[in-house]
């Protein structure tokens, strides 16, 4: 073996050492675990809080509201369409409250006339001319029992 | 003459099969690595492998699915960050395509085509595809970008670099940059949903039953039923994404 190789060989044997503690270091615990990636980052995306929390959970609370909702037509609805997330609202109802918006443009979201709906799935009307005497679409129809009318 | 080229036809025969046998042996040199070409191949049937289902017909268009992701991820306000967007199409009797998506479909949908001249309208609500052969995945450079086991394809905030490679490479559009964390951002299935047992916000909060998702593995869920009764595609299939977010009543018009 020629000698400047032999002066060379611990040098490299250095390098490769470092490299590999280096590399111990720098390298995740759970990289690799499943594929080529950080497995505990899936851990972290589970523990994010759930912002809508369901209609069962407000059920706890507003069992009539909720009794109402089942019991006509907006029974597929969830509170939470129509409320918004509820997370903070159930922690302190008091301080978080929820948005109640009962009015044309929001109805209208789902019931707007529009080609593109059928009406098979969902029964529209023109939010610009269907009852336009009365401002909102709540001061006649119930918005939990759609039916239930206000004169 | 004729010697000569015989001669050169012969090298080239050698050179040829010289380089079949050594792409062979480098082919199956990589295998072992095919993970990190393909990104995650279907695993085996210990966990779930989440699939998606939605039915055009059944969609109003109400945008619920679009404000419900952006309250649940804390996905940005301000306009044209997206994680779940629904997209209105019209096609005219001329052929013509008529494509709106106002704010992603959380304000109104306004019809600006007269009745008259309309021959097809509906709603296409789009999200992440969560492709079995992503090619997001492919392309991050650090891997901060995965498909979990589940088949749920995640990204990695804490490693992501933000160089934006991902948001280039997905076709459907489905990525952005987190204004705040410049960090990729997409949506993960609700991914922390799934995990606590709740359903994912756009399903929950759909009024019609329009999104479907569930397990491919499992031949009982609601998914398979969907998949069965219905003939359901996936968007640009040439592309070989391994999409599995499977539409109803889609037209070729829709990209
Ligand atoms: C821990 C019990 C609790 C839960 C769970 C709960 N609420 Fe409430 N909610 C209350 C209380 C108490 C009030 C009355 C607060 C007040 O009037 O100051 C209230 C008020 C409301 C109001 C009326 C607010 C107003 O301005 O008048 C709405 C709407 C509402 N809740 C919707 C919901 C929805 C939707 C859910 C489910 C996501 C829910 N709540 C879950 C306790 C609860
Ligand atoms: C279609 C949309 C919609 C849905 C779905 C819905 N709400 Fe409401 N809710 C409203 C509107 C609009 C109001 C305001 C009514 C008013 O001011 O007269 C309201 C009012 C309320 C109030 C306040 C009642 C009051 O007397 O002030 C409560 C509590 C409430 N909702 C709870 C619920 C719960 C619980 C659910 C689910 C079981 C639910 N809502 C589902 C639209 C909805
Ligand atoms: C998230 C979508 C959504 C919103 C928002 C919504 N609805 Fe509905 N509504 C539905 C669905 C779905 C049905 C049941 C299908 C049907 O019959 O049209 C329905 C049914 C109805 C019906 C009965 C139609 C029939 O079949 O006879 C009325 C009336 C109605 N809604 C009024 C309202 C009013 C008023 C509001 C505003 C407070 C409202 N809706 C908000 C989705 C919605
Ligand atoms: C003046 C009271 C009044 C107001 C305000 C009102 N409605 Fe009605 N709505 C009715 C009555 C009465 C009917 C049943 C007769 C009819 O179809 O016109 C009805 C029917 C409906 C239907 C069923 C249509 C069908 O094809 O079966 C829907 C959906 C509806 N309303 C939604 C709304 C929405 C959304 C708003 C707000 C933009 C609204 N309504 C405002 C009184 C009202």
């Amino acid at each position: 073996m020629p000698p400047q190789l032999k002066t060379l060989l611990p040098v490299l044997a250095v390098f490769i050492c470092i490299f590999l503690v280096a590399r111990h270091f720098l390298i995740p615990d759970s990289f690799g675990k499943y594929g080529h990636y950080r497995a505990n980052s899936m851990d972290e995306i589970a523990a994010l809080p759930a912002h809508h929390i369901g209609k069962a959970a407000c059920m706890d609370c507003h069992d009539t509201e909720a009794a109402k909702l089942n019991s006509d037509l907006h029974s597929g609805l969830t509170c939470e369409v129509c409320h918004g997330p509820g997370w903070q609202h159930m922690d302190d109802p008091e301080k978080n409250k929820l948005s109640k918006p009962g009015t044309r443009e929001f109805c209208g979201k789902c019931h707007d006339m529009n080609p593109a709906r059928r009406t098979s799935v969902i029964h529209q009307i023109d939010i610009k001319t269907h009852n336009i005497d009365r401002a909102n679409c709540i001061d006649c129809h119930n918005p939990h029992a759609v039916w239930e009318m206000k004169d | 003459m004729g010697n000569e080229r015989l001669n050169s036809s012969r090298r080239n025969f050698i050179r040829k099969s010289a380089l079949l046998a050594g792409t062979l042996v480098v082919g199956s040199a990589v295998k072992p690595f095919q993970a990190m070409l393909f990104a995650a191949n279907e695993p085996e049937k210990t966990m779930p492998w989440y699939a998606i289902g939605i039915d055009i017909e059944k969609c109003i268009g109400c945008g619920s699915c679009a404000r419900a992701c952006k309250a649940e991820n804390d996905v940005p306000k301000e306009p044209f960050f997206f994680r779940s967007w629904v997209e209105q199409y019209t096609i005219k009797n001329d052929g013509t395509l008529a494509v709106q998506s106002p704010n992603g479909g959380i304000d109104d949908f306004v019809q600006t085509v007269p009745e008259a001249e309309i021959f097809k309208s509906f709603f296409v609500p789009k999200m992440c595809n969560h492709c079995a052969k992503s090619p997001c995945v492919q392309v991050c450079p650090v891997g901060a970008t995965y498909e979990s086991p589940e088949g749920i394809v995640l990204v990695d905030e804490k490693y992501c670099i933000g160089c934006r490679y991902c948001i280039q490479a997905c076709p459907y559009g489905c990525r952005y940059l987190h204004p705040e964390k410049q960090t990729a951002d997409k949506c993960t299935l609700c991914y922390h949903r799934l995990k606590k047992g709740l359903n994912p916000a756009c399903f929950d909060v759909c009024p019609t039953g329009a999104r479907i998702y569930g397990d491919l593995h499992d031949m009982n869920s609601p998914l398979h039923k969907f998949l069965k009764e219905h003939s359901t595609q996936v968007l640009k299939p040439q592309l070989n994404t391994g999409s599995k977010l499977f539409y109803n009543g889609l037209s070729s018009e829709v990209r």
